[in-house]
């Protein structure tokens, strides 16, 4: 079988353990939500201030919610042992983790898809007009995420606090992500809007070398 | 064990001269004066953190190559070594940059990337320290310090970048550009000197993760060997009852 394919197969698996349940999503749009609140209280902002801070705000969410979500990615495969179930299957080990990796980008860009009409409307700024290009950042934004911090839950499934230890792996890993994606998005959030290239491209190098390295090292993740 | 003596001696003395070497023989710095003198140890520390981690990706890659248990010693010892000598950049810089800068700390690309470089590499020992089965430890930290490694440019280019295109205040930065050949040469013996305290320091940390291996097996033998002798004692007199 195909690595794609199989990847493939696996992350209708996921999508459809997150369907039967929906603990992951519900959770993850919850905590997100409380932290776009939060920030009204801690800040007060005004609506210039919204624009000024907004980009940041809604990553810093992003990320949170990330490192929570992720967690249960492989540790859930744990209870049932099911991972090694996985492992004896005839298929790369690189298609167990990239399945997983799709998933996870699913479940973080439904959150995000709920999450910004919401912001947009609670801080009264307007994203309508750059929609197209706020999903391209949002995107390459979430890919990095998710490539990291899959890789990272598949470390931490085994370390005890691994709830604890996750975010304290991942978060500091994720700064030039932070960084590109904010500046990527404060850019369309601009009076004159233009999509910042720069950031872009750094977006899509980040991913493209976690990825890379992520396929590189897959086998010793995997490995019991 | 001799060699190890000598080392210790060696950088023992170079590190006394050293300080000898920044406090009476470097000269005066013109506009900052003494607090200039803490220089002779923050560079070279800083440069021994960046040999230090260096040395962690090096091992961590050789032993996902090779499997051999001396690669995740030197791993651990390179990071602890490493976090030590961050640790005293990130404590000697603000001590410097108050009465210079006239502020403790800025967010400038180069102290911004060292404090998250800081942050991976305890994050690196933190995991260590949560993994229990031996051979697992070694495997994922080893994954994690290639993964912080590759992250460290990448933190430091996006800060760069960020911070180029916002203006900031210009700040003394390039203290190197026209160094005074005398403050070369202290800077010199100085980085010779720490340098040989992180070599010992990081042998060290070795031979301890080595003796901690050896112990931990030796540990394990004679502890099954004990059950094993447990178990037999009740059937041996089992076996005479019966005769």
């Amino acid at each position: 079988m195909t690595t794609s394919r199989a990847a493939a197969i696996l992350l209708v698996k996921e999508l459809r353990l997150e369907f039967r349940t929906r603990e992951l999503l519900t959770t993850t749009v919850i905590f997100a939500l409380v932290v776009v609140v939060l920030f009204s209280f801690a800040f007060e902002p005004t609506a210039a201030e919204s624009r000024r801070y907004g980009p940041g705000l809604l990553w810093i969410a992003f990320l949170f919610a990330g490192s929570l979500m992720l967690n249960p990615s492989f540790a859930r495969e744990q209870s049932n042992e099911t991972l090694d179930a996985l492992r004896m299957t005839p298929i790369a080990p690189f298609a167990i983790l990239f399945g997983k990796m799709l998933a996870n980008f699913v479940f973080l860009a439904v959150a995000e898809a709920i999450l910004v009409p919401v912001f947009a409307v609670l801080y009264n700024v307007s994203f309508s007009a750059v929609a197209g290009r706020l999903i391209l950042v949002l995107g390459l934004g979430t890919l990095g995420l998710v490539i990291t911090g899959t890789v990272f839950s598949a470390i931490s499934a085994h370390a005890r606090m691994r709830e604890l230890l996750l975010p304290l792996l991942l978060l500091p890993i994720l700064t030039p992500l932070l960084i590109a994606s904010v500046e990527a998005t404060a850019s369309l959030l601009a009076d004159q809007p233009e999509l910042d290239g720069t950031w872009v491209a750094f977006l899509a190098g980040f991913d493209i070398v976690f990825l890379t390295a992520s396929w590189l090292m897959c086998d010793y993740l995997l490995e019991e | 064990m001799k060699g190890r003596i000598t080392l210790v001696l060696v950088a023992a003395a170079l590190m006394v001269f050293a300080g000898f070497a920044a406090l009476y023989v470097a000269p005066d710095e013109k506009t900052m004066h003494a607090i200039q003198r803490i220089f002779y140890f923050h560079v070279p520390s800083a440069i021994c953190s960046f040999v230090a981690f260096f040395i962690v990706f090096v091992a961590n890659f050789a032993y996902l190559a090779t499997r051999k248990p001396k690669w995740d010693w030197l791993g651990v010892a390179g990071a602890e070594v490493g976090v030590v000598c961050c640790t005293i950049v990130l404590i000697t810089g603000p001590i410097w940059a108050h009465p210079v800068w006239g502020i403790w700390w800025t967010w400038d690309a180069r102290l911004t990337s060292t404090f998250v470089m800081w942050l991976l590499y305890m994050a690196y020992l933190l995991l260590r320290g949560f993994l229990d089965d031996p051979q697992r430890k070694a495997m994922f930290s080893a994954v994690f310090g290639i993964f912080a490694f590759l992250d460290v440019p990448l933190v430091y280019f996006s800060n760069r970048l960020w911070r180029t295109q916002h203006p900031q205040p210009v700040i003394l930065g390039g203290s190197n550009s026209g160094l005074d050949p005398m403050m070369g040469k202290v800077l010199l013996i100085s980085f010779v000197a720490v340098l040989c305290i992180t070599a010992v320091l990081i042998a060290d940390r070795y031979r301890l993760e080595q003796l901690r291996t050896e112990f931990e097996e030796l540990r394990f033998r004679s502890e099954s060997r004990d059950a094993e002798r447990a178990r037999k004692i009740p059937q041996a007199a089992r076996e005479a009852r019966v005769e």
